[in-house]
Formats: structure tokens, C-alpha cells, sequence
């Protein structure tokens, strides 16, 4: 449940007290000395690397491909566990004949993989897009399914003996009622998402946010490689605030997203 | 008036011309003289080889008030489900009266609201238009019966504020707005405390004498029967027990010395001891 606050801007400003003290701490041990700059930059040369990187363009060129990564694998993974959540949810056939194989592959660690898809797609494009899509495919589809499977059979019997079709019972019954489960496995995914870029990255590419890391480990330059880390989390919180607002907009029903 | 004989397996589709012509034979214990709403002919139903309902006969008059009434599992709730379509006779035959399509609707109240939470209490109703109505004219109908219910100026609302009572008054809404012919109501009243169950009594019964529909409402309730039938049922073991008629002058009120008489009567057969 969400608590009433006198106001959301207060309310999300809260969430920012934590991080911003962390990093005046850590600013102020690096000063005094209590951190070797050799094991943390303080987070003053964390800035100036990112102004640094930021002037020079490489930041923003990282980020962009690393973003476009991230949102193409999750777009191709997404809707193929979405249209299969949704298949396996409305039809039993289409249930008894995928889901046993899916559940198998979903208890691979998709990240084990890695070896596999560098034999197949080398360092290109293709095996990053692959990883991600794998890793965001599960969270969706199992979701959507447990979504759909936990409508209410009541609300569903009510809607056939008013007359709807198919059609109007999935999308005023079926589908509202499987959305909350969706924006669990959405969020999941997103993380997953990332997750499995900057491994991918880290691992086998020639550009990216987890490239820029790794060159700066080879060059001792722990300025950017906490920078990678920091923008890292940043992207995260991101994805996670854009999946909550579409939840907030979608969900206004829910006792949870009501303003009390 | 025209009556068409429904087959377990065609019920809804039944054509609109007039077939089979059943006339009423079997004495009604209300003597009445309206034309029926639906008759009930050696209903039965068997789920295994357990036998829920065992050669049901029943006549309602149109715009008549049933109560059915039976000890938990003695197939009155079946019973309901057959009559709004929802569940198909072992054997036997369920005729409802009316030509037209508008004619035969039946709609069922359940003890659930079963609102969906994500549609606003106005578009709540609608569903209960749907194929009827729609837009602006499904709109108006809405907040017309809504009106009607007292919650008018809570359409804009999302179900999840209301309390229980106020839900089973909009789901009473959405059951009632496309004038329904029959309307069945499986223990609707069930969930609710003693002093909402009254009230709620009242407006069904209000609604009822304004709108005229058959009503067939399964209880487990003895006082709520008697407060509001016509007529009561009693069914034990798949069977009629007992067919009584209440013959109390509107607006009943709760405790006078008949409705105790009618009770004691019922109570009595319920548990064996007429």
C-alpha cells in the first residue's frame, strides 16, 4: 500500500536523501584520506571523467547504442513471451504443447549461454540482442500466463452471461484483470535487461557502456569505471520509473494506486 | 401468449417463431390467472451419480416473487443456474415464455457483486447492455437505474470504494438496466450484515413492483423468503417439499405475528417436523 504523503514531489525527493548522503560520506573520506584513490575515485573525479567523457562525446555515443541494445532485445523478447504468455493463458492446446519445453529452457541460466553465442554471432550485434531477449523473455511470458490463469473465473462467467464475445471479454475481463501480473514481469524484465547487456558487453563487444568499463580497467582509469557503474544504476532507476508511471496510469482501479 | 419449448442444448438459440404450445396443466398452488413466465417440467440433474435434482415441476406466473428455499446442497442454487441458462438440465425441459428475444432475457444476481474493479461503477452497468445498447444510449439507461438504486452520484467511482452493500446495489443495477424478464438471484443477500440485508430487502422489492419482472430469489434465509415471495419453495433432496403461498399485504413488516406463522411453517418442513 502506498502511504499518503503531503505531497509526491516530497515523497520522491525522500528517495533521493539516501544516495545523495552516501556520496557526501564518500566524498569527504576520500578527502581526508581514508579511501586510497587507487581503490575508489572520489566522487569528485567521478564528475569530472563524466564531464570529461560528456565533452568528448564518447559518453553519449556509449549510452546511446547500449540503450538501443537494451530496447531492441527487450522489444523482440518481450512481445515473443508476451504473445506466447498470452496464447498459453487463453488456450490449453497451445499450453499442453509449449509449455513443458519452456520451462526447461527457462531453467538454463541464459547468461551460461554466453560461450555458445559468441561461436554462433561472434562479438556482432546479434548475440547481445539474442542475450537480452532470452533473459527478458521469461519474466513476461511467466507472468502474463500466472496473469491470465489468476483472473477471476467469477468475473469471467459474469462477462459470457452478459453476452460478450471473445473479443470484448479479453479486453474488458481477461486482459485488465492479467495486468497487474504483467507490470511484475515488465519490471523484472527491465532489470534483466540491463543485467544482461552489461555482462554481454563486458564479455564480448567493441562498443557499449560495458566496453567503456572494461577499457578503463585495462587503463587503470577507476574514475570512468565507477562512472560506468554509477550510469549504470542510473539507467536502472530510470527503466524501473517508467514501467511504475505506465503501472500508475493503467492501474488507477487498484486500492494500491489510489490516493486515499 | 406464445411460448417456446427450450431444449437443454438450444436454450438461448431457440427461433423466435412460436413452436410446441405447453399449456399450463399442473395446478398452481397461487391461484393466478397471468399467463407464465417459464415452467419447469421433470427437471433433473446428475453430476456423477450423485443426483442433485430429481424431477422438478414448477409454474411461475410473469411478475411473480419466488423464494426457493433448501438446506445447503439440496440443488436450489442448481436449480437457478438452469433457469438462467447457465447450466443444462440432465433431463427434463425448461420452457420460458415471451416471443421476442427482449422478451425471454433472464439475468442472474449472484451473492458475489462480481464488478470488474477496473471499470468505473457507470460502465459497470453497461456490461449490463452489452449487445443492447451502447454510448450515449447505454449511458443514459445507466444512470437511469442507477438513480433508481441511490447511487447515481457514484458512476465516476471505482467499485473498490463502495461497501458491500453498495456493490450488490450496483450489481443489481447492471442486472436490471436492460429490463430483464426474469431475473434470478442466487443468495444475493448473503454477504451482507442484518441491518444493509433490510434495506436492500426493501429496494428489490421497490424495484420489483416498478418494473414488473419475474422474480426467482434462492435463499437460505426464512425471514427473507417470507419478507418478500409471493410464493415459497422448499426443496429437499431434489425435490419439492413444500409449495406455499404467501399471501401478506406489501410492505410486510418484519416480525408481525403471520410472518412468524409462515416462518414456523417453513422451518418445521425444513427440518422434518411438519
Amino acid at each position: 500500500m502506498v502511504r499518503t504523503a503531503p505531497n509526491t514531489v516530497a515523497r520522491n525527493l525522500a528517495g533521493w536523501l539516501l544516495p545523495a548522503a552516501l556520496i557526501l560520506a564518500w566524498e569527504a573520506a576520500s578527502r581526508a584520506g581514508l579511501i586510497s584513490e587507487s581503490v575508489m575515485a572520489p566522487p569528485s573525479a567521478v564528475l569530472a571523467a563524466f564531464v570529461r567523457l560528456l565533452a568528448s562525446g564518447e559518453l553519449v555515443e556509449n549510452i546511446g547504442i547500449s540503450t538501443l541494445r537494451a530496447l531492441s532485445g527487450f522489444v523482440i523478447g518481450g512481445s515473443i513471451g508476451f504473445a506466447f504468455g498470452l496464447a498459453n493463458g487463453l488456450s490449453r492446446l497451445s499450453r499442453d504443447l509449449t509449455d513443458t519445453t519452456l520451462q526447461m529452457v527457462r531453467n538454463i541460466p541464459h547468461l551460461a549461454l554466453i560461450p555458445l553465442v559468441i561461436l554462433w554471432f561472434g562479438i556482432d550485434e546479434e548475440a547481445k540482442l539474442f542475450l537480452v531477449a532470452l533473459g527478458v523473455f521469461f519474466p513476461i511470458y511467466v507472468n502474463t500466463l500466472l496473469g491470465i490463469q489468476g483472473v477471476d473465473p467469477q468475473l469471467v462467467e459474469m462477462g459470457r452471461i452478459y453476452g460478450m464475445s471473445r473479443r470484448e471479454l479479453f479486453f474488458r475481463v481477461i486482459l485488465p484483470g492479467a495486468l497487474p501480473a504483467i507490470f511484475v514481469g515488465l519490471r523484472y524484465a527491465l532489470g534483466i535487461m540491463w543485467l544482461t547487456l552489461i555482462v554481454a558487453e563486458t564479455i564480448a563487444a567493441s562498443s557499449g557502456l560495458g566496453y567503456m568499463a572494461m577499457q578503463a580497467r585495462e587503463f587503470l582509469l577507476i574514475d570512468v569505471v565507477i562512472l560506468s557503474i554509477l550510469i549504470y544504476a542510473l539507467l536502472g532507476k530510470l527503466a524501473d520509473s517508467f514501467a511504475r508511471l505506465l503501472e500508475r496510469l493503467t492501474l488507477q482501479w487498484h486500492p494500491a494506486f489510489q490516493p486515499a | 401468449m406464445s411460448v417456446i419449448a427450450l431444449h437443454p442444448k438450444q436454450k438461448q438459440e431457440a427461433s423466435d417463431t412460436p413452436a410446441t404450445s405447453l399449456a399450463p396443466t399442473s395446478p398452481s398452488p397461487v391461484s393466478t390467472n397471468a399467463p407464465l413466465a417459464f415452467s419447469l417440467r421433470g427437471i433433473t440433474k446428475r453430476f456423477g451419480d450423485k443426483t442433485v435434482l430429481d424431477g422438478i415441476d414448477l409454474d411461475v406466473p410473469q411478475g411473480q416473487f419466488v423464494a426457493v428455499i433448501g438446506k445447503s446442497g439440496c440443488g436450489k442454487s442448481t436449480l437457478l443456474r438452469i433457469l438462467a441458462g447457465l447450466d443444462s438440465p440432465t433431463s427434463g425441459t425448461l420452457t420460458v415464455a415471451g416471443g421476442r428475444a427482449s422478451e425471454r432475457r433472464s439475468r442472474i444476481m449472484f451473492q458475489e457483486p462480481r464488478l470488474l474493479p477496473w471499470a468505473r461503477i457507470g460502465r459497470n452497468v453497461e456490461i449490463g447492455l452489452t449487445g443492447i445498447a451502447k454510448g450515449e444510449v447505454a449511458r443514459d439507461l445507466s444512470l437511469q437505474i442507477l438513480k433508481d438504486v441511490g447511487l447515481v452520484d457514484r458512476a465516476e467511482e471505482w467499485p473498490s470504494v463502495l461497501s458491500g452493500g453498495q456493490k450488490q446495489r450496483v450489481a443489481l443495477a447492471r442486472a436490471l438496466v436492460a429490463h430483464p424478464f426474469i431475473l434470478a438471484l442466487d443468495e444475493p443477500l448473503g454477504a451482507l450484515d442484518a441491518l444493509t440485508r433490510i434495506e436492500m430487502q426493501q429496494l428489490l422489492e421497490r424495484i420489483w413492483q416498478q418494473q414488473n419482472f419475474t422474480a426467482v430469489l434462492v435463499t437460505h434465509d426464512v425471514a427473507e423468503a417470507v419478507a418478500l415471495a409471493d410464493r415459497v419453495v422448499v426443496i429437499d433432496e431434489g425435490r419439492i417439499a413444500l409449495d406455499l403461498s404467501i399471501p401478506l399485504a406489501r410492505p410486510r413488516r418484519h416480525g408481525s405475528p403471520e410472518t412468524a406463522r409462515l416462518e414456523g411453517q417453513i422451518l418445521d418442513r425444513l427440518f422434518g417436523r411438519g
